[in-house]
């Protein structure tokens, strides 16, 4: 039985038991995950899991319940339609109820039958070569494959099914208490390069060793995509977050001027894995939510959505009545239809600390400042003004006249990132994004280096 | 099929497939949660879901298989695909594996409940987040929002080694927060903690805290922190509330001690710990006021169980000793490389995760005075409580917390409210700057501990009371 059929048997049961007038919306997912994860160059966690979920919302009578699970035999998902109907009776009203989904064409989804079916030993091969790129460092990270496949039917006629696929590595390698990093998330895991991947984290790790401290203060910063790619998960989660907007407590005005021109953001579910449809099966399309600088748009469900007046935007998702609609795939687009920095390379000082061209054009500009690899445990100190702290990872160094001198001991800073990333603050951008992996599959954020021209750093490592 | 008949066809299968060693989890899981907001049901979720998970060890490699069927065929090809799994580890191959001994245990286990949570009719229960939320609203608040969660888990644990355990699980919690929205920014109080108290217990916990009581006084507070004095920046005497002193333990300290980060198991992504295993029963963690526990047989704190996810009686443990690090939270693999001889630390969150090292319950005991009395000695300080922001570095030394609300302590009072108080440290440092603690010790529970890849969530128990430490930086902002 397809997930398709699952999903129209989940509605009719409905239909069924609750009369014709009950709204329905089922998602039935198909999921193959596996991940080998590796530590002291060795694979200690090696996982795999199978499993098909079903999700049923239904607003009956002005009352609104939800219910899903692993049971998807005929008496599992009578008892999950039983239950969910007996929950929807017994709930208070919902008069924010923003109905279902009309019937819409759904795009169609990344897929690689080759990512979808991966064996344990082609993960462990990347892995294997990871550990050999890194050449007597200690390796550490995960190589990871994702298959969903997925149907979504409404009591209102709309039906939707999709099959995606996505691979990841994330990978460092570590000496003397210095460690370098390497991560990128693709659609096809034949795209995933352990030795390549490898040999960067071992010269970046290479390059970090004997840091010295620095005094916290204001520095000018280049930060590499890794860096980037937090700044814009969290743009996303508590700015272009449509409930959050809603609730007043985002950064984001639509229409406003609140980035620097070269910043243009677009959540673009299009351009990489991902099932095609949202949790309420709304197609996902790209939604342009920084154009040059002047926001354009916050994410929306169908309830949010509909108490903006703009209706959805294709961002249901599970906890998204807590959390709020998040766009999460996210680009900062490149600087390459833009007068930007040509690729350069970094000539002298510390060896490896510069991995690629596009971070040497940026560094090559900077008179003083510092090279960022990675951000660390990022937490929102004001939500408003999205004021975050956390800490730098994997890899810092100082830039003096645009080569990186020194490394330095890590930082903690404090700031707020739509500031930073404000009007006259964004003094280049690199070319080539490299998209990065989320914890979850399916969800990414692809960005190039970017040069700021400044970063409050509130800490140092000693305190 | 039985939970113990798919169990245990999972782990004999693996055997077959060349394992040497093998356990399996059946887990069924019933999950409800509602959220209101400003007076309305945002959201009933009510999930089930049951299935299996086996893990083998061939040779020193582990392979991990998770399904969703507990048939005969479905467990078996679980197994085998676990043991398949392993035989592919084994392509990037580790230091010889052990497991710490453990003796054959047959068993079953459930945790105290005097109310079924799941029982409590739904009306009765979105009722008390309605009432929450409306009053909050009422007195102020821009968004009043009430949470309750309940988790219902039996599970299922046969081992190769003889192990046959059958446990079933309760917990349940709930609270609610009150958000203002001034010019700029927003302010927020919560009761009794940022996301409620949870714990290892049946509804009754939910409805001592009674939440609409409650209700008035932190929308008027979210309301007056938005005029209220900026928390001062410096370095102060800095007296901790129970609430945040719990999430200071969790952070700094209960990840601190997770063996498998020291081991570096964890490093690429958690991070590892400070902690050297060479420094184990000499090295200074705190002040002498600091006795740390990791005690799983606390009854109703989240943290507590009969029997870990690898069949290890629960079993309180020491982890600082008048500010002696002496104990990890173990499991049965990482306390035989560590070369202990315990395990009795892990858990999975669920049938499709594999069981990794958490924390159970780590907390304080409990000191020797009262938070009246830390006030009255304190000449020039800060009080915190209620976390709103935590970060934390990669080995768990630098961290700085958030608070929702801060007062002012001058000459032994309690003062003018201060808003955004924020502080940071150096764990050891801060610990060992403890100078008082109060024996007004609560189990704390942390429902939403992020661990693991793929992401695993725990749940914690942290026993905690108001304490003092001395010259502390607050007030950093950006």
């Amino acid at each position: 039985m397809t997930e398709l059929d699952l999903a129209g048997q989940v509605v009719e049961l409905v239909r069924r038991l609750a009369g014709p007038h009950a709204q329905a919306e089922v998602t039935v997912t198909r999921a193959d995950l596996a991940l080998t994860r590796f530590a002291n160059s060795f694979i200690h966690q090696n996982v795999a899991e199978s499993a098909t979920t079903v999700r049923l919302r239904l607003h009956l009578d002005g009352r609104t319940a939800a219910g899903g699970g692993s049971l998807v035999d005929p008496d599992g998902l009578a008892t999950l339609v039983e239950r969910t109907v007996a929950a929807a009776r017994l709930c208070p009203p919902d008069p924010a109820w923003p109905g279902l989904a009309p019937a819409a064409p759904v795009p169609p989804a990344v897929f690689d039958e080759a990512t979808a079916e991966a064996s344990p030993d082609e993960r462990a091969g990347r892995v294997r070569a990871f550990v050999d790129a890194v050449e007597g460092l200690a390796a550490a990270g995960y190589c990871r494959t994702a298959y969903r496949s997925g149907a979504f039917a409404n009591s209102a006629g709309q039906s939707a099914v999709g099959r995606t696929a996505e691979a990841a590595m994330d990978g460092i390698a570590r000496t003397g208490g210095a460690d370098g990093v390497a991560r990128l998330c693709a659609d096809r895991l034949a795209e995933i390069d352990g030795a390549a991947l490898g040999a960067r984290a071992a010269a970046k790790a290479r390059a970090a060793a004997d840091p010295i401290e620095l005094p916290p203060g204001h520095y000018e910063v280049v930060l590499e995509p890794a860096a980037v790619g937090d700044l814009l998960q969290n743009l996303a989660w508590f700015g272009f977050n449509g409930k959050r907007y809603l609730e007043r407590q985002s950064f984001a005005e639509p229409g406003v001027a609140q980035f620097d021109p070269a910043v243009t953001l677009v959540d673009d579910p299009t351009h990489g894995s991902g099932l095609p449809y949202d949790l309420e099966g709304t197609p996902r399309r790209p939604l342009l939510l920084v154009e040059a600088g002047t926001t354009r748009a916050v994410a929306h469900d169908r309830r949010s959505g509909a108490e903006a007046g703009v209706g959805s935007t294709g961002h249901g998702m599970p906890g998204g009545s807590t959390f709020g609609p998040i766009p999460h795939n996210l680009r900062l687009l490149p600087a390459a239809d833009r007068p930007g920095p040509a690729a350069g390379q970094v000539s002298g000082g510390v060896t490896g600390a510069v991995a690629d061209p596009d971070t040497a054009a940026l560094v090559g500009g900077m008179a003083r400042g510092l090279l960022v690899t990675d951000f660390w445990y990022t937490r929102v100190l004001d939500p408003k003004r999205l004021v975050i702290t956390g800490l730098t990872r994997n890899g810092v160094w100082l830039v003096e006249d645009g080569v990186p001198t020194r490394a330095v001991r890590d930082f903690r800073f404090t700031e707020s990132y739509p500031q930073a990333l404000g009007p006259g603050r964004v003094l280049g951008l690199g070319r080539t994004p490299v998209r990065q992996p989320d914890r979850m599959d399916g969800a990414w954020w692809a960005a190039p280096p970017l040069r700021l021209a400044s970063w409050h750093f509130t800490g140092g490592a000693s305190g | 099929m039985s939970g113990f008949d798919a169990a245990t066809a999972a782990v004999q299968a693996a055997l077959d497939a060349g394992a040497r060693y093998a356990d399996a989890r059946v887990m069924h899981r019933r999950y409800e949660s509602m959220s209101a907001r400003n007076g309305d049901i945002e959201e009933l979720t009510q999930d089930e879901s049951i299935g299996l998970g086996v893990r083998a060890l061939v040779g020193s490699s582990w392979g991990f298989h998770a399904v969703p069927e507990l048939s005969d065929a479905a467990a078996r090809d679980a197994g085998r695909r676990a043991a398949a799994t392993a035989a592919a580890s084994a392509r990037v191959p580790g230091p010889p594996i052990d497991l710490v001994p453990a003796e054959a245990i047959v068993a079953s286990w459930s945790s105290d409940c005097a109310v079924d949570p799941l029982g409590v009719p739904l009306s009765d229960k979105g009722d008390l987040l309605v009432r929450a939320t409306a009053t909050a609203r009422e007195h102020g608040a821009d968004l009043a929002e009430g949470l309750y969660q309940i988790w219902d888990t039996a599970k299922w644990f046969v081992s190769s080694e003889g192990h046959r355990i059958d446990q079933r699980i309760r917990e349940c919690g709930g609270g609610i927060s009150a958000t203002s929205i001034g010019d700029g920014e927003t302010q927020r109080r919560s009761y009794p903690s940022y996301r409620g108290q949870y714990g290892t217990t049946g509804w009754e916990l939910v409805t001592s805290l009674d939440l609409a009581a409650h209700a008035a006084r932190i929308a008027e507070e979210s309301r007056e922190l938005l005029t209220a004095p900026e928390c001062p920046a410096g370095e102060t005497d800095l007296i901790l509330g129970g609430e945040q002193l719990a999430l200071q333990i969790h952070e700094s300290v209960g990840h601190a001690i997770e063996l498998d980060r020291i081991l570096g198991w964890e490093a690429a992504f958690a991070g590892t710990s400070w902690l050297d295993l060479a420094q184990l029963g000499t090295l200074r963690y705190g002040s002498e006021l600091m006795n740390v526990t990791i005690d799983p047989t606390i009854p109703g704190a989240l943290g507590s169980f009969g029997y870990d996810d690898e069949g290890s009686p629960a079993v309180k443990r020491d982890a600082v000793r008048a500010g002696r690090w002496v104990g990890v939270l173990a499991g049965r693999d990482s306390g035989a490389v560590a070369g202990l001889d315990y395990g009795g630390s892990v858990r999975a969150d669920g049938w499709a995760r594999l069981p990794m090292v958490r924390m159970t319950n780590v907390g304080l005991e409990p000191g020797p005075h009262s938070l009246d009395e830390i006030i009255d000695a304190t000449d020039d300080g800060v009080l915190m409580d209620l976390n709103r922001s935590w970060s934390i570095d990669d080995k768990r030394l630098n961290f700085q917390f958030g608070c929702e609300v801060g007062w002012e302590v001058k000459k032994g009072r309690r003062g003018r409210m201060l808003r955004n108080p924020t502080y940071t440290g150096i764990g050891p440092v801060f610990w060992r700057s403890m100078d008082m603690l109060s024996s007004e010790i609560v189990p704390w529970g942390t429902p939403n501990c992020g661990k693991g890849q793929p992401g695993q969530t725990g749940h914690t128990g942290h026993p905690a009371a108001p304490a003092r430490f001395r010259n502390v930086r607050v007030g950093v902002r950006a």
